[in-house]
C-alpha cells in the first residue's frame, strides 16, 4: 500500500575541488573522509541515497554544513553532482539536456527560497506570476493564476505590494506563492522558515501544513530544526558530515536512533509529539468495556486529553478498523511525563 | 609602548632610511658625479638608445587612415560609419534642443518646427525630479535651469546638454553591455581588465590625439571622447553588480526554467538596477567632466565658452560658464541618484481613471510642450528667454577678482613665494636630480619590498621604459608635483575626515563640502586658481590639491568609522583618553584604508596634472597637450602611456601594501 516512488537518489556525490571527478573515478567510487582530505577535496555530500514518495513530506536535516543544501541542489540540478543517479518519475534526471531540464522545471518543479528571493523590482502579483511568464503564458492567464495562489497563502489585496514593503512571514508567503504557481509535482523548500523570527515560524509551519492538506504536493523540506523536521515531517532524513546517517519516520527516529549523533537530537524531544499509539498501546485485543476506538497513527500528544479524562481505556485500531490493541491512562501519562513506557 | 626603543626604526624602518638617504646623496651629487667621471648617461639617458615607438605609432595611425582596408571597406569607412551613428542622434538632439528643425541647407535652410521651449525643457525636469523623489528635488532642478536662462547661459548649456544626453545613453548601454560579456565570459574579463585600468589611467588628454587623427575636429569627435571616456567605470560597476546578485536569486531564475537570455534579462540585470544606476551616475558625471576637454577638439557649449574665456583670461566670463557647469553638474547628479534610489509607491488600483490621472506627470509635460509650441507664435517669450531679461555677472566676477587681486596681492605672493622655495622647489631639485639608473633600481626595490618578485619586475619595467622612450625628465616632474599636491592633499584631507568621523556636525559640513567638490568638473578649479595665483607650477599644485582631496577625506573618514567599536570600547575600558583612542587604536586600524585613499588621491592627481598643462606646467601633460595641439598621435600616445605607468606604479605598490598591512592585522585572509 506505499505510494511510488518519485524521486529516487542513488549514491549521490559532490566534491569540491580542482579535478574532484578524476578523484571520484580512480578511487573507485568510494573515498574516505581520509582520501577525500588528501587529494584536497571538500566533501559536500558523500552517498547519500533518498527515495522520496508520491505525496509525503521528505523532511532532510543536518546542521549548517551538513551537505543538506548541496543535496538538494543537486536533486534539483542546480549543482552538478560529481556522481550518482537520480531517476524522477522513473527518468534519469542526470542524463537530461538543458532544455528538457527547462522544460522539467517549467512544469514540474517548484522551490522555495531561504531568504526568500523575491525579484525586488516586481510586485507580489508580478513575482507570483513570474514562473508563468517566463513559460510565455498571456498576460491576463497568469496573472489570474496569481491571484489565486495569492488567495491561496493569505495575502490578497496585497498584489500590489513591493516585496520590501513586506514582513519576512509576507515575503516568505509570496515565495510559496510563487513556487505553487506553476502547480509543481515536486516541491522543494530550502530552509524556508529558517530567517523568519521563531513566533512566525510557527504560524508558517501551521499554514505549510494546511496548504499541503489542501494540495497533498511531494516535498522535499529542508531544515536545521530538528523539532520543525519532526513536526512536519513523513520521513526525515538525518545528514552529518556530507553523509545520510538515517532515514526514518519521526517515531522511528526517537524509538530507535541509528547513531549516538541523531540521539543527541532526539533525547530532547517530547515523546508525546512524536509517538504514536502503535508504539504504546497494549497489543492484542482488549477485554472488558471500552471508552471508544482511537486509529493507532494519531499521535499521543493530539489525544492524551481524551485519554487521560476517560476512566476507561480506549481501543486501538488501523486502517482496516481491525482492533490491534488497546491503551489507557497510565501508558499516556508514562509517555507525558517521560517515563519509558511500558513494553 | 612609549619607550625610546620604540621610536627608533625597525629592521624595515632602517632599509627605508638608508634606501632615502642614498637617493637623496645621489640626487643632491649627480651633477657633480657626472662632472668628476665625464658621465653624461648618469643624470640624461642617452638619446641614441632612445625606443622610437613615438614615430612608429605615428606611421601606424597615418597608415591606418590612409591606406588600412579589411577588403570591402577601408578604415575609414569605418570611422565614417561611426561618425554617422553618433550624428545622426546629436543633430536631432540639438535641434530639438536649441537649434530647431529645418530643411535645406546653410542660408536656403528653411525653419520647419521651432526647438522646444525653454519653458517646457524645465517643466520637464522639474516633472523628472519630482517622479524621481521629491518637490524638494525638484525646486533644487527647477532653480538650476532656470539660473541657466536667467543668467544667460542657455544655449550653450543646451548645445552641452545635448551631447550628454547623446553619450550618456552610449557610455551606458555600451558599459552595460561590456560588463555582460565579462560576466559571461571569464576569459573576456580577464582580457578586458588591463584595458579597463589603462584607460582610467591615460590621460584624457592622450586619447584626444588619435581620436582628433580619426575623427577630425568636431562634435563626433567630442562625442567619441567622452563616451571612451566615461565607459570605463559603467563596465566596472557592471561586472560588479551582476556578481552582487545573489546566489538564492539566480536559483530562483533556474527553478522557473528560464532560459540564458530570460536569465540575463528578467532576474540578473533588473536585480542588479540599483547599483547599475550607480554606474550610469558616474556616467553622466564623467561625460560632464569630458565638456571642457572635449571643446578642445570640437565640442562646443559651456565647455566652449570656459575654454576660450581661459584662453582670453576672461575672468568673468570663464567663471559664469564654469557655474553654469557646476550647476548642471549639481542638478543632473542629484537627479540621477534620486533615480537610482527611488522606491516605487505601491500602486493603488483604480478603475476608472483617464490618461492624466494614471500619468499625472506625462500629460503636464506634453501639455506644456504642446501649449508653448502653439502660444510661441503669438509671443517670442515663450519660445526662448528674452535676451534682456538676461542678468550677467561677468562684470562682477571681474571686479571682484580685480579686488581680490588689488588688496590681497601681497598676501598671495607671499604665500606663494613662501611654499615655492621651501616646498615645491626643494622636491622639484630631489626628483630631477635623480639619476635614472638608480631611479629604475629604487622602483624595482620598492616593489619587491611591497610586493614580491611579480611586483619588482612590473615596478621595474614600467620605470625603465619611462626612461627608454626619453621621458625620464618630464616624468619626473609630474612625480614631483604630483608628490606635493598629494602631500598636501592629504595633510588638510585626512584631518578633515578624522573629524568627520568624529563628529556628526563636522561629517555633515565636510561631506556636502566634498560632494560638492567631487560635483565639480576637474576644469573648472582651474578658473579662479589662474585668476588668483596666473600660471605655473604653484597654480597647478593649488588645482590638483582641490580636485584630488575628496578621496584622502572619505577614506580616512570612512576607515576611522568602521574600525570595530569592541576595539574603542576596550581602549575606553582600559583608561585611555579620547586622544590616546585615536592615536593608539583608531589610527592604527585604519591605516590600510588610509592607503588606500591615498591611492585614490595619486589616481585624481595625476589626472588633474595632465589638464593642469593648460596653466603651463612643464611635465608629461604639457608633453600631451602639446601633442594635442600639433595632433600627433605618437607623442600623445607615448606621454600618456608614460602618465599611465607611473600611476599604475603607484596603485600596485600601495594596494599590495595596504593589503598586507590588512593582512597582517587580520583583517584580510
Amino acid at each position: 500500500m506505499e505510494k511510488p516512488i518519485l524521486l529516487d537518489c542513488r549514491g549521490i556525490w559532490k566534491l569540491y575541488g580542482a579535478g574532484a571527478q578524476d578523484a571520484y573515478k580512480r578511487h573507485g567510487g568510494a573515498l574516505s573522509s581520509e582520501q577525500i582530505r588528501s587529494e584536497g577535496l571538500v566533501g559536500a555530500v558523500r552517498d547519500a541515497t533518498v527515495q522520496i514518495r508520491q505525496g509525503e513530506i521528505f523532511v532532510i536535516m543536518g546542521l549548517s554544513g551538513s551537505g543538506k543544501s548541496t543535496l538538494v541542489r543537486c536533486l534539483s540540478r542546480l549543482i552538478e553532482p560529481t556522481a550518482g543517479e537520480i531517476l524522477f518519475e522513473g527518468r534519469d534526471l542526470l542524463s537530461m539536456t538543458d532544455k528538457e531540464m527547462i522544460d522539467i522545471r517549467r512544469r514540474k518543479m517548484g522551490m522555495v527560497f531561504q531568504h526568500f528571493a523575491l525579484l525586488p523590482h516586481l510586485t507580489v502579483l508580478q513575482n507570483a506570476a513570474f514562473p508563468l511568464e517566463v513559460q510565455g503564458v498571456p498576460r491576463a492567464k497568469r496573472e489570474a493564476r496569481a491571484r489565486e495562489v495569492i488567495e491561496l497563502v493569505g495575502l490578497k489585496g496585497r498584489e500590489a505590494y513591493y516585496p520590501r514593503q513586506l514582513s519576512g512571514g509576507q515575503q516568505q508567503r509570496v515565495g510559496i506563492a510563487r513556487s505553487l504557481a506553476v502547480e509543481p509535482d515536486l516541491w522543494f523548500l530550502d530552509e524556508p522558515f529558517s530567517a523568519l523570527d521563531p513566533l512566525i515560524r510557527r504560524e508558517m509551519q501551521d499554514e505549510f501544513l494546511r496548504l499541503q492538506g489542501m494540495l497533498h504536493k511531494t516535498i522535499v523540506f529542508i531544515t536545521h530544526d530538528f523539532d520543525e523536521a519532526i513536526r512536519l515531517a513523513d520521513h526525515i532524513a538525518v545528514m552529518k558530515d556530507g553523509r545520510v546517517v538515517q532515514v526514518a519516520t519521526p517515531e522511528e527516529l526517537v524509538l530507535n536512533p541509528a547513531t549516538e549523533y541523531v540521539g543527541e537530537f532526539t533525547r530532547h524531544v517530547p515523546r508525546s509529539k512524536v509517538l504514536t499509539l502503535r508504539s504504546v498501546m497494549t497489543p492484542g485485543a482488549p477485554e472488558g468495556e471500552m471508552a471508544g476506538d482511537l486509529p493507532q497513527t494519531q499521535r499521543i500528544e493530539a489525544v492524551a486529553d481524551q485519554i487521560e479524562a476517560s476512566a476507561l481505556p480506549f481501543r486501538v485500531v488501523n486502517a482496516e478498523g481491525d482492533v490491534v490493541g488497546s491503551i489507557g491512562r497510565q501508558a499516556v501519562i508514562d509517555v507525558l511525563i517521560g517515563r519509558k513506557p511500558a513494553p | 609602548m612609549t619607550g625610546l626603543r620604540d621610536h627608533l626604526p625597525g629592521r624595515n624602518g632602517w632599509f627605508w632610511l638608508a634606501l632615502f638617504a642614498a637617493t637623496w646623496l645621489l640626487s643632491r651629487y649627480s651633477w657633480d658625479i657626472y662632472k668628476a667621471y665625464d658621465a653624461r648617461w648618469i643624470i640624461k639617458y642617452p638619446s641614441a638608445y632612445i625606443l622610437p615607438v613615438e614615430a612608429r605609432i605615428s606611421a601606424f595611425m597615418r597608415w591606418l587612415v590612409e591606406d588600412a582596408g579589411f577588403g570591402l571597406f577601408s578604415f575609414r569607412d569605418v570611422t565614417r560609419f561611426i561618425s554617422t551613428l553618433i550624428e545622426i542622434p546629436y543633430d536631432f538632439m540639438r535641434d530639438l534642443l536649441i537649434d530647431g528643425f529645418s530643411s535645406g541647407l546653410g542660408n536656403a535652410a528653411v525653419q520647419i518646427a521651432p526647438p522646444l521651449s525653454w519653458i517646457a525643457i524645465i517643466v520637464t525636469l522639474v516633472a523628472m525630479g519630482h517622479y524621481a523623489r521629491d518637490w524638494k528635488l525638484a525646486a533644487l532642478i527647477g532653480a538650476c535651469f532656470l539660473y541657466l536662462a536667467v543668467f544667460g547661459q542657455w544655449n550653450s548649456a543646451m548645445v552641452t546638454l545635448a551631447s550628454v544626453l547623446i553619450a550618456v545613453p552610449i557610455g551606458s548601454v555600451g558599459g552595460l553591455l561590456l560588463g555582460i560579456m565579462a560576466y559571461r565570459s571569464p576569459l573576456f574579463e580577464r582580457l578586458l581588465r588591463p584595458l579597463l585600468d589603462l584607460m582610467q589611467t591615460v590621460p584624457v588628454f592622450a586619447y584626444l590625439v588619435p581620436i582628433l587623427f580619426l575623427f577630425g575636429f568636431g562634435p563626433v569627435a567630442a562625442l567619441v571622447a567622452t563616451i571612451i571616456y566615461a565607459m570605463p567605470p559603467m563596465v566596472r560597476v557592471t561586472i560588479v553588480a551582476l556578481h552582487g546578485v545573489p546566489n538564492e536569486t539566480r536559483d530562483v531564475g533556474v527553478m522557473v526554467g528560464c532560459t540564458r537570455r530570460q536569465m540575463m534579462w528578467k532576474v540578473i540585470v533588473p536585480s542588479a538596477a540599483p547599483t547599475l544606476m550607480v554606474g550610469v551616475n558616474q556616467v553622466i558625471m564623467l561625460s560632464l567632466n569630458m565638456v571642457i576637454i572635449a571643446s578642445m577638439i570640437g565640442a562646443g557649449g559651456l565647455g566652449f565658452d570656459v575654454l576660450s574665456a581661459l584662453r582670453r583670461l576672461d575672468i568673468g566670463g570663464g567663471i559664469e560658464a564654469g557655474l553654469a557647469i557646476v550647476v548642471m553638474a549639481i542638478a543632473l547628479d542629484r537627479l540621477s541618484q534620486a533615480f537610482a534610489s527611488r522606491n516605487a509607491q505601491a500602486y493603488a488600483p483604480g478603475r476608472d481613471r483617464n490618461l492624466f490621472q494614471r500619468h499625472p506627470w506625462l500629460a503636464t509635460v506634453l501639455l506644456v510642450m504642446i501649449c508653448t509650441y502653439l502660444l510661441s507664435h503669438v509671443s517670442p517669450v515663450l519660445q526662448a528667454y528674452p535676451d534682456a531679461a538676461t542678468v550677467s555677472t561677468g562684470a562682477f566676477w571681474s571686479d571682484f577678482m580685480g579686488y581680490i587681486n588689488v588688496h590681497f596681492f601681497d598676501v598671495f605672493e607671499t604665500i606663494k613665494g613662501a611654499l615655492l622655495s621651501y616646498l615645491l622647489l626643494p622636491v622639484k631639485r630631489f626628483f630631477v636630480g635623480i639619476p635614472w639608473p638608480w631611479g629604475i633600481m629604487v622602483m624595482t626595490l620598492i616593489g619587491w619590498r611591497a610586493g614580491g618578485l611579480g611586483l619588482a619586475a612590473l615596478t621595474g619595467t614600467l620605470t625603465a621604459l619611462i626612461a627608454m622612450v626619453g621621458l625620464w625628465d618630464k616624468a619626473m616632474i609630474t612625480v614631483y608635483l604630483c608628490g606635493v599636491s598629494v602631500l598636501i592633499a592629504s595633510a588638510i584631507g585626512i584631518p578633515m575626515g578624522i573629524m568627520a568621523a568624529q563628529n556628526d556636525t563636522a561629517n555633515r559640513v565636510v561631506g556636502s563640502f566634498i560632494d560638492t567638490l567631487q560635483t565639480l568638473p576637474s576644469f573648472v578649479y582651474l578658473i579662479p586658481v589662474v585668476m588668483l595665483f596666473r600660471v605655473g607650477d604653484f597654480s597647478a599644485m593649488i588645482a590638483v590639491v582641490l580636485y584630488a582631496m575628496a578621496p584622502a577625506v572619505r577614506y580616512a573618514a570612512h576607515g576611522i568609522r568602521s574600525v570595530d567599536p569592541q576595539l574603542v570600547e576596550a581602549g575606553l575600558v582600559s583608561g585611555c583618553t579620547p586622544r590616546q583612542v585615536l592615536w593608539r587604536i583608531k589610527l592604527p586600524m585604519a591605516i590600510p584604508e588610509l592607503l588606500l585613499g591615498l591611492n585614490q588621491t595619486i589616481m585624481l592627481a595625476l589626472s588633474m596634472l595632465v589638464i593642469t598643462a593648460l596653466v603651463g606646467t612643464r611635465d608629461l601633460g604639457q608633453e600631451v597637450y602639446i601633442a594635442l595641439t600639433k595632433a600627433n598621435s605618437g607623442q600623445g600616445i607615448v606621454a600618456g602611456l608614460a602618465v599611465a605607468f607611473i600611476a599604475i606604479v603607484a596603485d600596485r605598490i600601495l594596494s599590495a601594501t595596504a593589503s598586507r598591512m590588512r593582512r597582517k592585522m587580520g583583517l584580510e585572509q
